[in-house]
């Protein structure tokens, strides 16, 4: 048979586009991924070449693991606070900004200088976590010197040990990813906002819907997929949270691994005990981990679309 | 639920007439309280960056003498001569902007270049490759560590700019190609149609014709990229390791200032050096940030 030129040249060039790409991709993303399955199956200890194949020996030391069991523990709790508090609050301040302000000139609005409110809101978006973790290292000091501590000292209240208390760690670390996070929800929801046409809004509003109504009952079922999407990144945050639980906690994952998380222990396991094998095996954990939430959310949240 | 919105519903506002109602008709408290409710998140959100860049202008004891909400006496620089000098922070900065430049423009290339060859030609295998690219959105980046790390390091790029470039690259491609394909589907068909009848290569269509068509997108997706590349740490403490000081970038640096010091250290230095990381992205987020917002929440809204 033959090939006629052009069909030679456009094959030729698809082959040309995609020959660099991909090949890069499978070099570091695609052949890593797949051969972490591998090593969770190996005793391999860092760069050394000898290893042997252990089988399931690595999951069945992870599952007796309490430091693994402490971790995912955490995972739970972070899923079940940080969506649904980012969430409450950047849809509360999302609805204010685009459409709080009442009513101007027969049409709904934000408040009075709400685009000031959405560029501050979103900027520790753009810090990076590392950084961010640093920051309020000296904002949480458990002394009294500590400037979130000195604050609450000018209404009375003793010094707090925001980082240093077990029980309490966890969850300023959950505060932290939220401060840092609802600018990005309050950007995402407005975006969601401003795409539901005016009329609806305004139509209710003149139907005599208070602003209760016109939140829960309007705003909130035709902003519900962006909800949707909002949740997703959250559930995968919250399986994350590497930079600030190793930049911010006391000890990395501490104190006594009240703060730990997955991809701490992997990366810890990997490069200070340098059990290659073994990390391995919890980076699969954490895959499977991730997976099945992404799963669960998508057979969940399926709802009916509302057309306008 | 219901008590409270029939509350609501009742006074305040009746049937707003268009035209003849009065510019702002709020006698309710909610604006107030939602006014102080702003408020009180942006002081949240600007006080500790406030604070961070008032500190490195204190001395210890203006820090840690009972009064740490009190200005400064005397506007002194010589934490930040410190921070310079000691914690390299231009170093660090400079290899950051060097690193992250490159690896953008490659990611960009070539993420557009398999998105457009993707999204616009038939042919075999095409559904495989382009489900190969996208399943990569959904893997965390701890699974593949330690044999990332062997991957680099049997390669001989281990702490090697030339290795962090190549695993950014890689790993910013997922959501490159599948943000970009999707924005290429939607160009028009036609415009390209005319330039091949008149004898454009495919090559030519796709850099004269189709890439400054895609401009909106690959703004986005620039700026998504160049934003997560900044603030990637996982990937540079793993490639740049502890022996290669001079190569590390600025996550990586600030990090270390803080976790090599003690409750000895240098408080205001540290502030000092956090400052220089955060002033230039909050000048470059001021300049751009309506692009900067429409970027990073790109992937989403679609």
């Amino acid at each position: 048979m033959r090939i006629s030129r052009p069909v030679l040249r456009k094959y030729g060039f698809i082959a040309a586009f995609l020959i660099v790409p991909l090949a890069l991709y499978i070099v570091f993303f695609v052949s890593p991924n797949l051969q972490a399955f591998q090593l969770a199956l190996t005793n391999s200890r860092g760069i050394s070449p000898d290893f042997a194949y252990v089988g399931f020996d690595n999951f069945r030391t992870l599952f007796a693991d309490d430091v693994f069991w402490a971790a995912v523990r955490h995972h739970l709790l972070i899923l079940l606070v940080l969506p649904i508090v980012t969430i409450a609050i950047a849809l509360f301040f999302s609805f204010l900004i685009n459409l709080g302000g009442g009513t101007k000139r027969g049409q709904l609005s934000g408040v009075l200088g709400s685009g000031f409110y959405k560029v501050v809101f979103f900027f520790p978006q753009v810090l990076a976590v590392a950084i961010v973790g640093v920051l309020f290292q000296a904002i949480l000091r458990p002394d009294k010197d500590g400037i979130l501590n000195s604050a609450l000292g000018l209404v009375g209240i003793d010094p707090v040990g925001w980082l240093i208390n077990p029980n309490l760690a966890l969850w300023t670390l959950v505060g932290v990813a939220i401060w840092q996070g609802v600018g990005f929800y309050v950007v995402l929801f407005s975006a969601g906002m401003a795409s539901v046409p005016k009329e609806v809004f305004e139509a209710a509003s003149i139907d005599g819907a208070g602003r209760f109504t016109l939140f829960f009952r309007i705003t909130l079922p035709l902003v519900w997929n962006t909800v949707q999407v909002g949740w997703v990144y959250l559930g995968i945050a919250a399986f994350d949270l590497f930079a600030l639980v190793q930049t911010l906690s006391v000890d990395r994952g501490g104190p006594d691994d009240s703060t730990t998380v997955l991809p701490l222990e992997i990366w810890r396991t990997a490069f200070t005990y340098y059990k290659f094998g073994y990390s391995s095996a919890m980076g699969v954990a954490l895959v499977f981990m991730v997976l099945t939430f992404a799963a669960l959310t998508l057979r969940v949240t399926r709802r009916e679309r509302i057309e306008y | 639920m219901t008590a409270t919105t029939r509350r609501d519903a009742a006074p305040g506002r009746p049937a707003v007439r268009r035209g003849a109602a009065p510019a702002r008709s709020r006698m309710d408290m909610f604006g107030p309280l939602s006014h102080i409710a702003l408020v009180i998140w942006t002081i949240l959100v600007v006080a500790p960056i406030i604070y961070t860049f008032l500190g490195s202008f204190k001395t210890n004891t203006e820090l840690f003498g009972g009064h740490s909400l009190a200005l400064p006496e005397h506007f002194h620089w010589d934490a930040w001569g410190r921070a310079w000098d000691r914690s390299h922070i231009g170093r660090y900065m400079f290899n950051t902007v060097l690193i992250v430049g490159i690896s953008t423009f490659f990611t960009m290339l070539l993420g557009s270049m398999a998105a457009y060859v993707l999204s616009r030609y038939e042919f075999i295998g095409r559904r495989w490759i382009y489900l190969l690219f996208v399943s990569g959105l959904s893997i965390p980046p701890f699974l593949a560590l330690s044999s990332l790390y062997k991957v680099v390091q049997n390669l001989g790029l281990l702490g090697t700019h030339t290795g962090v470039v190549l695993v950014y690259v890689a790993y910013s491609l997922p959501f490159t190609v599948f943000f970009l394909a999707a924005f290429f589907r939607t160009l028009p068909d036609t415009v390209a149609e005319a330039a091949m009848i008149d004898g454009s290569s495919h090559t030519r269509t796709f850099f004269q014709i189709m890439m400054p068509m895609a401009k909106p997108g690959l703004v986005s997706i620039t700026i998504f990229n160049v934003i997560g590349q900044w603030n990637q740490y996982l990937l540079p403490i793993v490639l740049l390791p502890g022996d290669q000081q001079d190569k590390w970038l600025i996550t990586q640096g600030i990090a270390n200032i803080s976790t090599s010091a003690g409750y000895e250290a240098d408080w205001s230095a540290l502030f000092a050096a956090l400052s220089m990381a955060i002033i230039p992205v909050l000048i470059v987020y001021i300049i751009f940030q309506r692009q900067i917002q429409t970027g990073l929440t790109a992937g989403a809204v679609k």
